[in-house]
């Protein structure tokens, strides 16, 4: 288990990366805003489930449940997004058509 | 002092047997949970990428402020909740109860900053309906929608896990618990981190979305 | 407990007669409705189903009335819309969903696995509870006027233009959704945590093997509809929402967010009548199971493959080319693992020793008429085929064979099969066995028309209709009503049967399986001690039987 100093340094980290997200969302990066705010919280996640919640410490059963949920999201992102993503013209211009005059 | 025979329920062989059900009964839950928000994550996606525009000008009028300090707030129950299940492992029970008075004290702070910004965005016409904002784009609302929507049923959780804090409180006052059997509070912390990291997703998402072009 | 008894006075069997059981343990209502056993929530469900189950077979009633003369005379149509709607909802969430996981599988469950209760008694009860809300939310809202949007709650529909009951519709699926989530989270749980010693995963039951791949389609598919829903209801009450064209949404999202859940959600009204056909064609046939692994591995690949083919409910939305064709070709991939377990059922009857009691006759009509609706599956999961078929009674009869040929098929030859275990009691055979005969005729009386009269291009969901489709239509409300004689037969002979039917001694088929080696019906703690398991499921046939033939 971690010391109590250890979860002190979690939580300085998660600090600073909110700090990161929070000035880096001030700055014109273009696709990339998007791309580092989710690997941030990403960051923030892993670090919270790993140590927050222990699952580092966990047997391979908890990591399958864990994990279990955030597949099934992203096969439900993933299924929906082949829809949306492979239809003619741009989203919001199939969308508005559809919904007439 | 507490007595981990008694809460040993009848259809268990032992302890250690109860508290992995309890553990594996909580990620179940949790892994329902991931998806019930997806839902709206779901929604919010498809919506963003259609319209990419109205949703960056919408984001402009969160109050950033209020989000940013609510995400410290968050982050800083997360570490108080950790640190009570640390110090009940190390059976000290007191220390243990004091963090969990401390937490619950976080959670209501999150909840009043929650309640001040909802005030704040109501009084910009930022609920959805016939009052929106003229100077918005119609696309906004389908934002503002998700807005209220996401952070709504965030908050829902919110309050539900400070209730159940509440009755940890009062088992730790009680002497249930030992450094042997606090399998409640453990619990009670697993679904306390997950509502935070839902809440390490909706403040880029709702919050940060082209900031810099933000006046 | 019979006359064996006195002949042999050995331990056990001397002291049966005073021994308490789960029914006899005590006789409040309060020790009912506060009960935390398993075996007394499963028939508490039992109870509550077969209200529901009534209710929503009275609409179908009413529906096959108005059916049989071409224009509608009967009821309007607005009526008519109501009782689509009441049908599928109450049918859906209320019977088809709960039926074998929170009736059969809360009483074999622990039971199977050598456990004294399932892992959370407590939760247990709270979803029989939130079931009966959700039920009389739903009941509510179909007597203060009742819903029109059909089972699906279609957007812009049900949150725009429907000026029924919708709200409280919506709700009650709600609250039973959680009922759902928590019978499911009680299985896997219970599974992975209270197998008896030496009851290693390969050493179960194949009825808990499709009952944990149910569970996981329950837990990861529920709350989106729930979430799902929340949304339709809250668009409702507010007048904005994602789904909302006015304002730029797509209603087209909320279709990929309900059968995100729905198609699933076919799957939990299939895989646990397939759970029980596994342990009766096996016991029946005084066979083993032909193919174990591959039986149970194809449960678990439904429930993953069945999250991936969702989309082909939505060919003729505006769904994408793209993935329409994705969601067809999955859609095929789908059936492989439940045509594996046909294969494999058959595999076990080829050279068993068949005997034709009522589980048996309802497990091997079960094969036929899920075989028939599987393939007619396959028509619908085509790309251009559905174009036509597409909202036709086509589709109509293709889910009722799978859910009402399948599952209740399947859930009656459950109830049948572990009757004497539930009550005691057991059942008149001869009346089984017509019952299962007369509901076989009835249901292909029902619903073989209904492919007809799709083919032929009869929309469903209409009232009235051309003339030239009556006489199929007459066909098929002539055997809905010889179905409505067969779900009656064994309301009647079953509850006779709890008075004046014969004692059950605890193994009445010689089956194997733990649930079959304690008390008939069981002590409150299932078991005196807790069994140990030796050997791999289902050795078939028994040591005795093997004895007698050589000796």
């Amino acid at each position: 288990m971690l010391s109590k100093k250890a979860y002190i340094g979690i939580w300085a980290a998660l600090l600073g990366l909110l700090l990161a997200t929070y000035l880096l969302a001030n700055v014109r990066l273009g696709p990339f805003n998007n791309v580092i705010a989710l690997a941030i919280a990403v960051t923030q996640m892993t670090l919270v489930a790993l140590f927050f919640m222990h699952v580092r410490y966990e047997k391979a059963l908890t990591w399958v449940f864990v994990c279990a949920g955030v597949i099934w999201l992203l096969i439900m992102f993933n299924f929906t997004l082949a829809d949306y993503l492979t239809r003619p013209g741009p989203l919001h211009h199939i969308v508005n058509n559809r919904v007439g005059p | 002092m507490a007595d981990a025979e008694s809460a040993l329920a009848e259809h268990f062989e032992e302890l250690p047997q109860q508290r992995d059900a309890a553990k594996l009964g909580m990620w179940t839950f949790i892994a329902t949970e991931v998806l019930f928000f997806g839902d709206l994550f779901m929604g919010y996606i498809v919506n963003r990428l259609a319209y990419p525009q109205a949703f960056a000008l919408a984001s402009h009028h969160t109050v950033v402020l209020f989000g940013t300090i609510n995400t410290a707030i968050l982050l800083t129950s997360g570490l108080t909740m950790a640190l009570s299940i640390h110090a009940a492992r190390a059976d000290n029970l007191k220390l243990s109860g004091r963090f969990v008075l401390l937490t619950i004290a976080l959670g209501l702070a999150f909840l009043a900053v929650k309640g001040l910004e909802y005030h704040e965005d109501f009084h910009e016409h930022l609920w959805p309906g016939s009052h929106f904002r003229p100077d918005l784009p119609a696309q906004a609302q389908i934002f503002w929608f998700l807005y209220w929507v996401m952070t709504g049923v965030h908050s829902v959780h919110v309050i539900a896990g400070v209730l159940v804090l509440c009755i940890i409180a009062w088992m730790i006052a009680r002497g249930r618990f030992s450094a042997e059997y606090h399998t409640p509070l453990e619990m009670t912390g697993l679904y306390w981190a997950f509502v935070d990291v839902i809440w390490i997703y909706l403040y880029p998402l709702l919050y940060l979305i082209n900031r810099y072009a933000a006046s | 407990m019979k006359t064996l008894g006195r002949l042999e006075p050995t331990p056990e069997l001397f002291s049966l007669p005073e021994l308490k059981n789960y029914l006899t343990e005590s006789h409040t209502l309060s020790s009912w409705l506060l009960t935390t056993d398993h075996k007394r929530i499963g028939l508490l469900f039992l109870f509550s189903i077969g209200v529901f189950f009534t209710i929503a077979a009275c609409a179908a009633a009413a529906m096959r009335m108005e059916l049989v003369t071409p224009p509608g005379d009967l009821v309007t149509s607005e009526t008519y819309n109501k009782l689509f709607t009441m049908h599928g909802v109450l049918m859906v969430w209320f019977f088809l969903i709960p039926s074998i996981p929170s009736v059969l599988g809360n009483f074999v469950i622990p039971m199977m696995l050598g456990a004294r209760d399932l892992a959370f008694p407590k939760l247990n009860l709270l979803s029989w509870y939130l079931f009966n809300i959700g039920g009389l939310l739903a009941l509510y809202s179909i007597i203060f006027g009742g819903a029109d949007t059909g089972w699906t709650f279609y957007e812009p529909y049900s949150s725009t233009f429907s000026n029924t009951h919708v709200v409280t519709m919506i709700a009650g699926v709600f609250i039973a959704g959680f009922s759902s989530i928590l019978t499911g989270l009680n299985f896997v749980v219970t599974t992975h945590k209270l197998r008896a010693p030496g009851l290693t995963w390969f050493r179960l039951p194949l009825f808990i093997w499709s009952l944990y791949a149910t569970s996981v389609i329950m837990l990861l598919a529920t709350p989106v509809l729930a979430m799902t829903l929340t949304l339709v209801g809250v668009e409702r009450l507010w007048g904005v929402g994602i789904f909302d064209p006015k304002l730029g949404g797509d209603p087209v999202l909320f279709q990929h967010l309900f059968w995100f859940y729905s198609h699933p959600a076919v799957y939990i009204m299939i895989l646990p009548g397939m759970g029980v056909v596994s342990e009766v064609i096996t016991c029946f046939a005084r066979k083993q199971i032909f193919g174990y692994h591959f039986v149970a591995y194809a449960s678990m690949a439904i429930a993953i493959i069945g999250f991936l083919v969702w989309g082909h409910h939505m060919f003729t939305s505006s769904q994408s080319i793209y993935a329409g064709f994705v969601f067809s070709l999955m859609s095929y991939f789908v059936a492989v693992p439940s045509a594996i377990k046909v294969f494999n059922w058959t595999m076990t009857l080829h050279r068993g020793s068949i005997s034709f009691e009522t589980p048996m006759l309802y497990a091997l009509g079960f094969i036929g008429l899920f075989t028939i609706g599987g393939l007619t599956g396959l028509f619908l999961a085509a790309l251009g085929l559905d174009v036509h078929l597409q909202d036709t009674y086509f589709v109509v009869a293709h889910f009722h064979y799978i859910m009402v040929g399948g599952m209740v098929t399947g859930f009656m030859a459950g109830l049948h099969y572990w009757w004497p275990k539930i009550s005691g009691r057991l059942y008149p055979e001869r009346m089984g066995q017509l019952a299962a005969l007369v509901m076989f005729i009835g249901f292909n009386l029902t619903f073989f028309p209904q492919y007809i009269l799709g083919y032929l291009g009869m929309p469903r969901r209409y009232h009235a209709y051309p003339p030239e489709f009556q006489l199929y239509n007459v066909m098929s409300s002539a055997g809905a009503s010889i179905l409505g004689v067969a779900y009656l037969l064994p309301v009647i002979y079953l509850i006779w049967s709890l008075k004046h039917g014969r004692k059950a001694p605890p193994n009445p088929w010689h089956a194997t399986g733990l649930e079959w080696q304690t008390n008939s019906p069981p002590i409150k703690s299932n078991f005196e001690a807790t069994p140990v398991v030796t050997g791999p499921p289902y050795q078939y046939p028994t040591e005795e039987e093997r004895e007698m033939v050589h000796g």
